[in-house]
């Protein structure tokens, strides 16, 4: 009689002989590929080397005004100078404390979350989404606890920046959820009220939405009755990102099959129970990609607030880059402020792309 | 059995009625199941038997007629939605386990948050019956790791965590290579011998044979023909039952 016996498992073919093979496959097989090569390869030369040379080697790093830049390339003397006004703004120097301090806690309460052993995380993430907001707000605003009141035309700089894309990040997911979950309910005053509001936020430009915060709400407000910019900017961010994150859930929350209710009701769980525990985790998860996407794009439309007199980083960078005590750094200080949102939407990006493969459970469906 | 009051019934259909918004899906359906009874389903796709055994725990809806469970009357009211459905266990074609989940976590979790027992008593019940149905070793493993057959197992198991009082299973081995089949179908065997009151939606003829106490032949949303599963197979009454029986016999 036969007995069947399975043939052994062999590595996988080795793909590729060293760096010169590699070179010599990819780089060099054939006469067009060594021109295409070449050219590649003068192209790259020809522009990162002179960048180099001009943002390193010849640049000018300390001074205090235009005569410091005297080597011809950049001058990041003008962003080492300015640094304290770009990051805090006009908050009085006296109390930078209290915006490090935040800056601090915001670091300390999120930076642990890259790290897989920290054994404290739930903690810590609730406290950055609730405790942390609450102490901020006291710390920076200030009229409480012997703190001295600042009040919000002060806020500045990457502060007011990141100020700005906390609030709205930690209030558009929740609200986003809540507009996705009402716009499947079966309950049609709710579904219609949802899907009114996402569809008038996502409709309009955000600028507009900032424009009618500063300039319209005001006058609809019963005389006397003021309240603050900042606040309406925010508020008006928020309802903007928001619609847009419900969007996103409900992508999520559409891809979802419907044996999972099914199985969730069959074990007697009701419509919270279910889609707090069943439907939105696996739904979240799907969209981790979409959230981001709206986290990066909320962060930099923060320099939108420009237009109602509020001064993000970009705002004081723009207004710091014409005075005539420094030459020409425009250049300079557009790249500083890029450098800082590019440091920040791709701290978010490694984060989401942690915890995509932190959830991955290796499913299929 | 005919002459059973009703607070002795397990499942009780009265003249069952269901639209499928033009199409009637379910006309007129019968049906009385006492405690302890097996019943298998069967009948060609489209007949209207998967949706009669998912109107038992209201995952449809009916529109006319009268279905109690246990004494309690399936209505509008959410109340005795949840009673009924604390009652009664199903298991899915395609399982839905929930994937984020592990095993064990499948297991326990409306044990936790639906019956609000502590997490290590509910771990030792989960522990209990997937050593039941064979597989307390993937206990920590997630359902995407498991063979179709095992998920299977697990969907039994998670059911019975519950300790429900009937198990609906709606075509639980369609899904599976069949080499997985008899897996699933010995621990369905094992559940029946202990007595527990089954609704089985199935083509297993080697199953119903075995284990059913009547067989339910349905077609187009109305029960054709019911019977022992001796003379249900041997000497099938009505045409229509024949035919079908002979299209799936005949291989």
């Amino acid at each position: 009689m036969n007995t069947f016996q399975p043939l052994p498992d062999l590595p996988p073919p080795v793909a590729s002989t060293g760096l010169v093979g590699w070179m010599r496959s990819n780089l060099f097989s054939s006469p067009l590929n060594i021109l295409m090569s070449l050219t590649v390869f003068y192209v790259i030369y020809s522009t990162v080397f002179p960048f180099l040379d001009w943002a390193i080697v010849s640049a000018n790093f300390v001074g205090d005004d235009k005569s410091a830049c005297t080597d011809g390339g950049a001058c990041w003397a003008f962003v080492g100078n300015r640094l304290p006004i770009f990051i805090y703004g006009t908050y009085p120097a006296a109390e930078y404390w209290r915006l490090d301090i935040s800056f601090l806690l915001l670091i300390l309460s999120f930076g642990p979350q890259f790290f897989e052993a920290f054994p404290y995380k739930k903690a810590l993430g609730i406290f950055s989404l609730t405790g942390f907001p609450v102490i901020g707000f006291v710390l920076i605003s200030g009229g409480s606890f012997g703190l001295e009141y600042v009040p919000t035309d002060r806020w500045g700089g990457l502060a007011l920046t990141l100020t700005i894309a906390y609030v709205g990040i930690v209030a558009a997911l929740p609200i986003g959820v809540a507009l996705a979950l009402g716009r499947r309910s079966e309950m049609p005053v709710i579904r219609a009220f949802c899907i009114a509001f996402i569809e008038l936020w996502r409709g309009v430009p955000l600028i507009s939405v900032l424009f009618m915060s500063s300039v319209m709400l005001p006058l609809f407000l019963p005389e006397g009755m003021n309240f603050d910019k900042l606040l309406r900017a925010l508020i008006g961010i928020t309802m903007f990102q928001s619609a847009y994150m419900a969007e996103v859930v409900r992508g999520g929350l559409q891809a979802i099959p419907r044996g999972q209710y099914e199985a969730a009701k069959a074990m007697g769980m009701g419509y919270w129970k279910s889609m707090g525990l069943i439907i939105l985790p696996q739904a979240l998860k799907l969209v981790i990609p979409g959230i981001v996407n709206t986290f990066i794009a909320l962060f930099k439309d923060t320099t939108l607030v420009l237009i109602i007199g509020l001064f993000d980083i970009l705002a004081i960078v723009e207004s710091a880059i014409t005075d005539p005590v420094w030459g020409a750094v425009a250049t300079e200080g557009h790249l500083f402020v890029a450098f800082c949102f590019w440091l920040f939407c791709f701290s978010m990006s490694r984060y989401s792309q942690k915890l995509e493969r932190k959830l991955h459970t290796g499913h299929k469906r | 059995m005919e002459n059973a009051t009703t607070n002795e019934l397990a499942v009780q259909l009265t003249d069952v009625n269901k639209w499928y918004g033009e199409f009637h899906v379910l006309k007129d359906i019968n049906l009385n199941v006492a405690p302890g009874e097996r019943i298998v389903i069967c009948g060609p796709s489209g007949s209207g038997k998967s949706t009669m055994i998912r109107c038992i725990n209201r995952l449809e809806e009916h529109q006319a007629g009268q279905i109690i469970v246990n004494g309690i009357e399936l209505t509008e009211d959410l109340k005795r939605i949840d009673e009924v459905r604390r009652e009664v266990g199903m298991c899915f074609q395609h399982f839905n386990l929930f994937p984020h989940l592990t095993v064990l976590e499948n297991c326990t979790l409306a044990l936790i948050y639906v019956r609000k027992m502590p997490k290590a008593e509910a771990e030792k019940i989960a522990m209990h019956y997937l050593e039941r149905v064979k597989i307390p070793e993937q206990a920590r493993k997630f359902p995407g790791q498991l063979s179709g057959g095992q998920q299977q197992r697990v969907a039994i198991a998670r059911s019975l965590c519950m300790s429900p009082k009937i198990m609906l299973f709606d075509e639980p081995t369609s899904a599976l290579d069949p080499e997985m089949i008899k897996e699933v179908l010995d621990v369905m065997v094992e559940l029946a011998e202990e007595g527990m009151t089954m609704l089985c939606v199935t083509h297993e003829m080697g199953f119903a044979k075995l284990v059913a106490n009547r067989v339910i032949f349905m077609d187009a949303g109305q029960i054709v023909e019911e019977n022992n599963p001796h003379e249900f197979f041997d000497n099938p009454q009505n045409d229509r039952t024949k035919m079908f029986l002979s299209q799936i016999l005949n291989h």
